[in-house]
């Protein structure tokens, strides 16, 4: 038994468990995605879970590390303010990644046959709370400096 | 070993950040550990409230994934409203935690050669249908209960599969990885994690995976800043989510969301599930003339409002609570269901067809299993915190049942058809 093992882990490179548990997950998506292959629309559902790989792994996250490149560049070294600025700026982007549907106005008349009321609000309102994140921050990082320049005085 | 392809070796040293390595990726993995399930658990118990039983869960057809039978309870009232509420809101507040753990094992993307055994090959098979599945489940999600559907697929069928896609490679992964994760949260206590500043951040040392970066840079963050970040994200989410909720004035903290909003003043200001315009019922068929009609034993009896008026009225207080997560608790008054029943002649009925007047939808005819006709709370309300219902709100009745999902609660009512034991 061991030694099968052993043997097992030499050729396929991990013991049985793991070799029981990918085989059944695989199996299981498979099995899934025979069945909704008889739909119309398989290809476009196929579309959007590997587009939602491609978009993460190669649009989201190599633009956000850009971002936070370009940031590190603008504040030279100042860390502090940098993260001041990091914080907001993650804060608004989650809640546009979030809230997107509504804020871009995506299916308006959906939304109105549903709730009786249109998307307009919603856009503004992240501005607004996008705007105080930054406020909020600012304000964190002024009084952050205040603390620091009165250290500095009082020891000097 | 094969030759690395170019610009392999500039990618490795291009990961520069100091937190990345096993303790972190185990705490955002620990946070996920723990709520996935519930998301899991919640949104299989959203297709259970359903009813598969009658073949109103959608998609109908789904083989060996069916749900063990059992009749989605009517008590406590509140059931509904805190499962599919749970699923909705844990689904959007740990956003920033798959994010988070997918920036701390991003590199292994880049890992050159891509496997270096079958094993490997077929692990990140099941890394592809985890990632894939959980980001899958998030965007139908999210566009779904923002009434988007720009996907052009039917939401049910694609979130009910992709949820056991997800949960097939949740399991294989969460299983792989316990050790690992066992071992990397050991390797720095909690406390002490918690005290180290920006400046005493120092790498993790070089681990088997490869997630600690090969040249990395100075620290702009520190490991508890990083963990905060990700906590910080989740809690704005849920402070701007769990509005939808809540009733009183808190529901307005749900700024950017559909069911934060108050669809006007009075009585009947509460959200509206599908306006009385869309689902295409006449003003005509409301009126005067409307009547209701109820089937049992053959016979049919025909009631109109002021006769159902005049019925003994029982009010109760009870949750609509919608597919979509949001709920809202109303004061309801009407006749009991189960009084309806033993005036068709069934008064122990295995079930009820409820038929709306409105001709198109998805949900103009719902069934109720035996339990929720009898419930004593069971309504086919006819007014509502006092006044009558409004059209968007389903006059001239409308029904409404403890714990059952929202698109169940028929609104403008013409028919209910209460079928017996023996014709079930
Ligand atoms: C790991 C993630 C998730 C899993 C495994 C999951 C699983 C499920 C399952 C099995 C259902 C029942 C589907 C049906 O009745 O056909 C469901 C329903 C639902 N889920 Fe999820 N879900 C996940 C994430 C999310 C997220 C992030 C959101 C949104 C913010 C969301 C929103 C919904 C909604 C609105 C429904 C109800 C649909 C309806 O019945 O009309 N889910 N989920």
């Amino acid at each position: 038994m061991a030694e099968r093992a052993a043997r097992l882990r030499a050729r396929y490179g991990a013991g049985p468990w793991h070799l029981v548990l990918v085989t059944a997950a695989i199996v299981l998506a498979g099995w899934v995605a025979l069945r909704v292959a008889d739909e119309a629309t398989a290809g476009r559902m196929l579309l959007w879970f590997l587009g939602a790989v491609i978009a993460h792994d190669l649009v989201l996250f190599p633009v956000y590390a850009a971002v936070d490149r370009v940031l590190r560049t603008l504040v030279r070294g100042r860390v502090t303010l940098l993260n001041h600025l990091r914080v907001p700026a993650l804060g608004s982007a989650l809640l546009f990644l979030v809230y997107s549907p509504g804020i871009l106005r995506l299916g308006e008349t959906t939304h109105l046959a549903a709730t009786g009321q249109d998307q307009r609000p919603y856009l503004v309102r992240w501005l607004l709370l996008s705007a105080a994140l930054f406020l909020i921050s600012a304000l964190g990082w002024l009084l952050r400096r205040r603390q620091a320049s009165s250290k500095r005085s009082e020891s000097a | 070993m094969s030759p690395k392809p170019p610009g392999v070796d500039t990618v490795e040293r291009s990961w520069r950040s100091p937190l990345r390595g096993p303790w972190l990726t185990a705490i955002y993995g620990t946070a996920l550990l723990v709520a996935l399930p519930l998301v899991i658990i919640t949104g299989l118990l959203d297709y259970a409230a359903y009813g598969p039983r009658f073949d109103q869960a959608f998609p109908t057809n789904v083989g060996w994934l069916r749900l063990p039978a059992f009749d989605w309870p009517t008590r406590p009232s509140w059931l509904f409203r805190v499962t599919q509420g749970l699923h909705v809101t844990l689904g959007i507040v740990l956003i920033p935690v798959v994010l988070g753990k997918l920036w701390s094992v991003l590199p292994k993307l880049f890992d050159w050669p891509p496997a270096r055994s079958l094993a490997q090959a077929l692990e990140r098979l099941t890394l592809l249908l985890l990632v894939g599945g959980i980001l899958f489940q998030i965007a139908t999600g999210l566009l779904n209960i923002q009434y988007s559907y720009v996907f052009g697929f039917d939401f049910y069928t694609a979130h009910y599969f992709g949820a056991w896609i997800f949960t097939g490679a949740f399991v294989a992964h969460v299983v792989i990885k316990f050790p690992r994760l066992v071992t990397a949260l050991r390797s720095r206590p909690l406390g002490a994690e918690a005290r180290t500043s920006r400046a005493a951040t120092r790498p993790e040392p070089p681990d088997p995976d490869g997630l600690v970066a090969a040249v990395p840079g100075p620290a702009t963050v520190s490991r508890r800043g990083a963990v905060g970040l990700v906590g910080g994200g989740a809690l704005l989410l849920a402070v701007l989510t769990i509005g939808q909720s809540l009733d009183g004035p808190l529901r307005r903290t749900a700024l950017l969301l559909p069911r934060g909003r108050q669809p006007g003043p009075g009585p009947n200001g509460f959200p509206v599930n599908r306006t009385v315009a869309a689902a295409g019922v006449r003003p005509e068929q409301t009126g005067p003339g409307w009547r209701l009609a109820l089937r049992g034993n053959g016979r049919t009896v025909t009631l109109d409002r002021p006769a159902l008026l005049a019925m003994a009225q029982h009010t109760a207080a009870l949750p609509i609570s919608c597919v979509e997560g949001w709920s809202t608790r109303q004061t309801w008054t009407g006749v009991r269901l189960r009084d309806l029943a033993a005036l068709a002649g069934v008064a122990e009925p295995a079930s009820a067809r409820v038929s709306s007047l409105e001709q198109a939808g998805l949900f103009r005819t719902a069934i109720l299993a035996s339990n929720q006709v009898l419930d004593p709370d069971s309504l086919l309300a006819l007014r509502v915190n006092g006044v009558d219902l409004s059209p968007d709100h389903g006059y001239p009745a409308r029904v409404i049942v403890p714990a059952l999902p929202g698109v169940h609660c028929t609104k403008w009512v013409a028919e209910i058809d209460f079928r017996g034991r023996a014709d079930g």
